[in-house]
C-alpha cells in the first residue's frame, strides 16, 4: 500500500463526497420548508362538515364524529405514518422505478439524481414536520392569548410570535436529523447513484481492499463534525433569550 | 355611554355552569374590582370579556359596538372576525403570568404591537413607549430581555405593553398572584397611579385592601353568580349576604 494509491482513493472519494454533500444540502433545502407545510396540514382544524353539528344544538354521536372530521389533518397523518413506517431504501426504489412501472416512462440516468433528492426530501419532510409540531405545541398557550388580545390575527401570531420561538426549540432535534441525513446519503447506493459510499464500494471491490471504506468512514465523520459545529453555532446565536 | 356592557352572560364548560346570568357595566374612569373564591368564575368572566372564551349566552358590548348579541333564545351570536378585531382595540389585558414575548426586548414588546397591529407611525410609538417605561420606572431596562427581569418588572412591562395600545379599558387577571408581597406592592402602586389618572379598569384580585381603597365599585362573585356588589368600603366592612360575610371574615379579622 503506497502513498500514491491512497491519494488516488482520496481523490476519487472526494468527488463522491461532493455528490453526497449536494444530496445533503438539497434535501435540507427542500424538506425543511415542505415539513413546515405538512405540520401546517397536520395541525389544521379545517372541518368542512362542521355545519352538521350547530353550536347550540345537541346532535348524535355519529353526526358529531362526521362534523369533527378534519380531512387535511387526516391526509397529513396518513402521509407521516407511511413515510415513517416504511424503509427509506424502499421509498428510493419507489421514486426511482415507480414512473417506469406505473406509467412506462423510460428511466434516464439524469433522473437518478432527481429521484434521490425527491425520495430524501419527502422522507425527511415527514420527520421535520413532527419536529416542528413538537416545537409549536411546546409554546405556552399564554403566548397565543397575549397575541390574540393585542389584536394579532392567526398568521401574524404564527410568523411573529410562534415561529421564532419554535426555531429556537427545534435546533437540537434538527441537529440530530441533519447528522442522520449525512449518514443516510449512503442510501443513494441502492439506486446506484455515485455518491461517496457507492464509489468507495466500487473501488473496494475492484482493488480488493477495505481501505476506501475506511477513508469514506473518516470523511463521513469529518462531514458530521462540521455539521455539528455549525448547528452548535446556530444554537449559540439563538441563546440571547430564554 | 358605557365603555363595557355585559348582559345576561352565560357560560358552560361541558355540563358545568361557570357563569350564570351575569350582567355588569363599566363607565369611563370607573375602577371595578371583582373578588371571590377560586372557581367562582371571576377569571372566566374576564376571559369572556376579552374574547379569550366565547360566552354561550348574552350580550357583550364595547363603546356601543356589539361583539356578541343574544338572539331570541338568548344564545350569544358573535359578530364576524373583522368587527371583533375592531372591538379588540378598545381593551387591554394584563395576565397573571405576564405572557411577555421572550424573543423580544422590553422595548420591542411594547412597540411591536402598536406598529404591527395598530399601524401607528414608528416615531410616535417609540416616544410613547419611552414615556411608558419612564412611568413604570424601567427606563434603563429597554434593551433587556424578559428573562433578565424580576417578576415585578415583567408585570410592569406587560402593563406598559397593554397601555401602549391606548386601550379605553384595561383588564387585570390576578396581576399580583404570581408575585411575592414586596413585588405585589410594586404593581399595586402602579395600578393606583393608573386609577388616579382615571384609567378605566376591571381588576380580578385577591388583594382586599387594595380593592377597597382603589376601586369605585366592587363585585363579589361565587358559584358563577354576582352575590353582592356596590360601594367598596360598604361591601368589605359591612357585607349583607352570608356568603360574602364568610368569605371576608378572615380578611376582616386581620385588619
Amino acid at each position: 500500500m503506497d502513498i500514491a494509491f491512497l491519494t488516488d482513493i482520496v481523490k476519487e472519494l472526494f468527488s463522491g463526497l461532493i455528490s453526497s454533500f449536494w444530496i445533503f444540502v438539497l434535501t435540507l433545502l427542500f424538506s425543511m420548508p415542505l415539513g413546515l407545510l405538512i405540520t401546517y396540514g397536520r395541525m389544521s382544524k379545517f372541518a368542512p362538515l362542521h355545519f352538521l353539528a350547530p353550536q347550540h344544538k345537541p346532535v348524535g354521536k355519529m353526526r358529531a364524529t362526521l362534523a369533527n372530521f378534519k380531512p387535511i389533518q387526516f391526509i397529513c397523518k396518513i402521509f407521516i405514518a407511511v413515510v415513517r413506517g416504511t424503509p427509506l431504501m424502499l421509498q428510493l426504489f419507489a421514486v426511482f422505478y415507480g414512473p417506469y412501472y406505473l406509467f412506462k416512462i423510460p428511466l434516464s440516468s439524469e433522473y437518478r439524481f432527481t429521484a434521490v433528492i425527491i425520495g430524501f426530501s419527502i422522507n425527511y419532510a415527514a420527520y421535520f414536520a413532527e419536529i416542528y409540531r413538537s416545537g409549536i405545541t411546546s409554546i405556552p398557550v399564554g403566548q397565543y392569548e397575549a397575541a390574540t388580545v393585542l389584536g394579532y390575527n392567526k398568521a401574524q401570531t404564527f410568523f411573529h410570535i410562534i415561529f421564532p420561538q419554535m426555531c429556537k426549540r427545534i435546533v437540537p432535534p434538527v441537529t440530530n436529523e441533519a447528522i442522520t441525513l449525512v449518514k443516510d446519503t449512503a442510501m443513494a447506493f441502492v439506486i446506484s447513484y455515485p455518491e461517496m459510499f457507492t464509489v468507495a464500494k466500487q473501488i473496494s471491490a475492484a482493488k480488493t481492499t477495505i481501505m476506501p471504506l475506511i477513508v469514506a468512514g473518516v470523511f463521513y465523520f469529518i462531514f458530521n463534525a462540521v455539521v455539528a459545529f455549525i448547528m452548535e453555532c446556530i444554537e449559540k446565536r439563538m441563546s440571547y433569550y430564554r | 355611554m358605557h365603555i363595557l356592557e355585559i348582559n345576561h352572560c352565560n357560560k358552560k364548560f361541558g355540563n358545568h355552569e361557570v357563569l350564570k346570568d351575569i350582567s355588569l357595566s363599566v363607565e369611563e374612569g370607573q375602577v371595578v374590582s371583582i373578588i371571590g373564591p377560586s372557581g367562582s368564575g371571576k377569571s372566566t368572566l374576564l376571559r369572556c370579556a376579552t374574547l379569550l372564551e366565547t360566552m354561550d349566552g348574552g350580550d357583550l358590548i364595547y363603546m356601543g359596538q356589539s361583539a356578541a348579541k343574544a338572539d331570541a333564545t338568548g344564545n350569544a351570536i358573535y359578530a364576524d372576525k373583522k368587527i371583533l378585531q375592531e372591538v379588540k382595540k378598545h381593551f387591554g389585558l394584563v395576565f397573571q403570568n405576564f405572557n411577555l414575548f421572550p424573543h423580544y426586548t422590553v422595548f420591542k414588546n411594547i412597540t411591536e404591537p402598536p406598529i404591527l397591529i395598530g399601524k401607528r407611525p414608528k416615531q410616535e410609538v417609540y416616544a410613547h413607549a419611552k414615556e411608558l417605561l419612564q412611568k413604570m420606572g424601567l427606563a434603563d431596562k429597554a434593551d433587556a430581555y424578559p428573562y433578565q427581569l424580576s417578576g415585578g418588572q415583567q408585570q410592569r412591562v406587560s402593563i406598559a405593553r397593554a397601555l401602549a395600545m391606548k386601550p379605553k379599558i384595561l383588564f387585570f387577571d390576578e396581576p399580583t398572584s404570581a408575585l411575592d408581597p414586596e413585588l405585589t406592592g410594586e404593581i399595586l402602586q402602579v395600578m393606583k397611579e393608573l386609577a388616579a389618572e382615571h384609567m378605566t379598569m376591571v381588576i380580578v384580585t385577591h388583594e382586599m385592601s387594595f380593592a377597597r381603597d382603589v376601586s369605585s365599585h366592587i363585585i363579589f362573585m361565587d358559584g358563577g353568580v354576582i352575590v353582592e356588589q356596590g360601594n367598596p368600603h360598604e361591601l368589605i366592612h359591612n357585607p349583607k349576604e352570608a356568603r360574602t360575610k364568610a368569605f371576608l371574615s378572615r380578611f376582616q379579622q386581620s385588619e
